[in-house]
């Protein structure tokens, strides 16, 4: 079977298993960013808070994500549960990085003003230092997409939904018939919803970063 | 302070003719109830206590401005045992215009910034006509102060006309009452509603950013401004231009406004009192800009007067104070022969021209009639510079020094002819400064020595008694 009749007849299935991928990764980046956006918040304007959460988020990066998983397991059981925590774990770190960069990043000076002319530290926050740091913390928000996009075909292995579903099942039965065909689905399945992803990342930027700081 | 008010009948008038309290204010803010019971008719600073409370009614016609009170204000920053400002006491009059300056570290930005809390201070009060605002809320107190900075600190996400209208929104106006005060403030620093508006900072020239900063903190109209170099990022020219346009603002406004400079030539044209401050913001003296060029208290004061007071004093007198002569005038359309016949029958042997919109065009002379030859278009010398009526002496000196004809043109807001000042006006006015100045530096001795020798009698009777 060519990898064209490939598509064809297991189209309804692919799609399906897309469409489960994209969601996972779209639900888990949005707890991502809540979540991160929130520590950033809470703690980037202590030196060692700051610090700490940027160490703490990227010690998550440094355990490998099938041994991640599978230490999940025991403790959530099979399926979207481990599947969940462990992407969202994984997206943390470029997103509470940038955060942090960021509102650290605001000039001193728009800080002061925005003091002097009586803004509450809510709205000062709200108004002045997260839509000016919102630029660096949108791209913090697609290099983690980028990134859980790969991580999240792990998840396969414990049973999750998505692409990775595709790939084990190539790489169990490797020398069989459809084998070639089904890893070589699932990744370019990855590929192509990490770019329409990105796409659409672009046009967040276009939507919500302010005309006065547009690059 | 004692309520020493007896002699103090006109202190409303007291309160906006600052010129008229020369003198009198170092020995008031550090006097102490004794020394100010003893007999100093000048030290009569008592304060007069506008009717309008600190945030209370904004007055018909916009919150004029309050009292500021600074009592033994000290800040120590931590890790630092030195304090970056020392026990600092003065007392600001409403409606004037008071000026920090001094050498770069001294401590002026951070003295200005305690008085909204912006710094907390480690000790002393701060009183805003007569309310104690040490304890207050410090984003309740800075709503009523409005705040510029040096880097304009306008939001660059947002635009001119969002920028203007964050403290009125805050300050929770209705809608439409913003948007009409929007328009009216970015009209009062200069700038057209209609084109700056919807711009963002980043498309607007370093002068019209401060000018935007300056409407952003009056929005609200605030009866308090404190401005931290607010001048000190534009060119010269542009700060030039600045400088007179809040004195025209002043003019209109009469908040009480602190204004911090390193730049002893901004502090005179500007202040209508001097604080010059040494290292830990101790004050060197407090007074106005005449005293302190006449009759500067020490030598780091006249090491920051620097050369050429005579020059500098100048700057203290608005073109505005002095004769603006009648100048014979011609429109551009005005039919030739009637031109001619102005030159050649009227008293004057010169004319001024002026263009369609009523500015100021062109000199011309009896002698450029015979080279016109039917047309008016070449005769004639071109008007090189005009002053406003809040141009300095100094400006004025300058563009009659330029105008090769010994007079320059003074033109209103928009530009239109108003008068001339010519030479003579002008080495009278002087003149009589300088000796105006002599004869109070003179009084001024007088009543040092009158003091001191009060002070000994009284000594010497309470050891004969
Ligand atoms: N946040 C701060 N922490 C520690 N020291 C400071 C701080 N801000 C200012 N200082 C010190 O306080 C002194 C006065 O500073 P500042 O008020 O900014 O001076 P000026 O505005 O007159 O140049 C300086 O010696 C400065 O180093
Ligand atoms: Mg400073």
């Amino acid at each position: 079977m060519s990898f064209w009749e490939y598509l064809t007849t297991r189209r309804q299935q692919l799609l399906t298993d897309a469409f489960q991928h994209a969601s996972a990764v779209f639900q888990c980046m949005v707890v991502a960013t809540a979540l991160g956006v929130l520590i950033a918040v809470l703690s980037y304007r202590s030196t060692w808070a700051g610090n700490l959460a940027i160490t703490s988020t990227a010690t998550f990066l440094t355990v490998p994500s099938l041994a991640l998983i599978g230490l999940l397991i025991p403790v959530v059981g099979l399926g979207v549960a481990p599947t969940v925590i462990a992407l969202t774990l994984y997206g943390l770190l470029p997103i509470v990085r940038n955060a942090i960069v960021g509102l650290r990043g605001v000039d001193p000076s728009l800080v002061d003003a925005a003091k002097g002319i009586g803004m509450s530290h809510t709205a000062r926050l709200l108004r002045v230092e997260l839509p000016l740091a919102w630029p660096p913390i949108l791209t913090g928000i697609r290099v983690s997409t980028q990134m859980l996009m790969g991580i999240a075909a792990i998840a396969a292995y414990a049973s999750g939904p998505g692409l990775g579903n595709e790939i084990f099942r190539g790489i169990a039965s490797l020398g069989s018939a459809n084998a070639v065909n089904q890893v070589l689905a699932g990744t370019l399945g990855i590929v192509v919803l990490a770019l329409l992803f990105d796409a659409a990342y672009v046009l967040l930027g276009r939507l919500t970063i302010p005309r006065g700081i547009r690059a | 302070m004692p309520e020493s008010a007896s002699e103090n009948t006109a202190a409303a008038s007291a309160a906006t003719s600052s010129a008229a309290s020369s003198a009198t204010s170092a020995a008031a803010s550090s006097a102490t109830p004794a020394a100010a019971s003893s007999a100093t008719p000048a030290a009569s600073s008592a304060t007069p206590v506008p009717d309008t409370a600190f945030g209370g009614a904004v007055s018909r016609g916009g919150a004029s401005g309050a009292t500021i009170r600074l009592e033994n204000l000290t800040k120590r920053y931590p890790g630092n045992p030195m304090p970056a400002v020392d026990n600092v006491s003065m007392e600001i009059k409403a409606g004037e215009i008071v000026i920090f300056v001094g050498p770069s570290g001294c401590g002026k930005s951070t003295t200005l910034k305690m008085i909204n809390r912006l710094i907390e201070p480690t000790s002393g009060r701060i009183r805003i006509n007569d309310e104690d605002v040490t304890d207050m809320d410090p984003v309740k107190l800075r709503r009523k102060i409005g705040y510029a900075i040096q880097a304009s600190g306008l939001f660059p996400h947002m635009t001119v006309a969002e920028n203007i209208a964050l403290v009125p929104k805050m300050a929770g106006w209705p809608r439409t009452r913003v948007r009409d005060r929007v328009e009216e403030m970015l009209d009062l620093v200069g700038l057209d509603p209609r084109e700056f508006h919807g711009r963002y900072p980043r498309q607007l020239s370093g002068g019209q950013q401060q000018r935007v900063g300056v409407a952003r903190a009056l929005a609200a109209d605030p009866p308090v401004l404190l401005m931290d170099e607010p001048f000190g990022a534009v060119d010269p020219i542009t700060r030039d231009h600045l400088q007179d346009e809040l004195i025209r603002l002043q003019h209109e406004l009469r908040k009480t406004i602190v204004f911090v400079t390193h730049d002893f030539d901004e502090a005179i044209k500007l202040g209508d009192r001097i604080a010059v401050l040494r290292e830990r913001s101790h004050i060197a003296q407090f007074d106005t800009p005449e005293a302190i060029l006449t009759n500067p208290t020490d030598d780091f004061v006249s090491g920051f007067v620097g050369a050429g007071a005579a020059l500098k004093r100048l700057n203290l007198t608005r073109v505005r104070d002095v004769a603006i002569a009648e100048f014979p005038t011609v429109g551009v359309d005005d039919p030739l022969q009637s031109v001619f016949d102005r030159l050649r029958q009227g008293p004057h042997n010169e004319l001024l021209m002026l263009d369609r919109r009523g500015r100021p065009y062109k000199w011309l002379r009896r002698g450029d009639l015979a080279r016109a030859k039917g047309s008016l278009a070449r005769a004639g010398q071109l008007v090189q510079d005009t002053v406003t009526r809040d141009a300095t002496l100094r400006d004025a000196l300058e563009a009659v020094l330029t105008d090769s004809g010994g007079r320059a043109a003074v033109t209103g807001r928009r530009g239109e002819y108003i008068g001339v000042v010519d030479m003579e006006t002008l080495m009278n006015s002087v003149h009589e400064l300088l000796e105006a100045d002599r004869l109070a530096a003179i009084e001024h001795q007088h009543q040092l020595e009158e003091l001191h020798h009060d002070r000994t009698e009284r000594e010497l009777e309470g050891f004969g008694g």
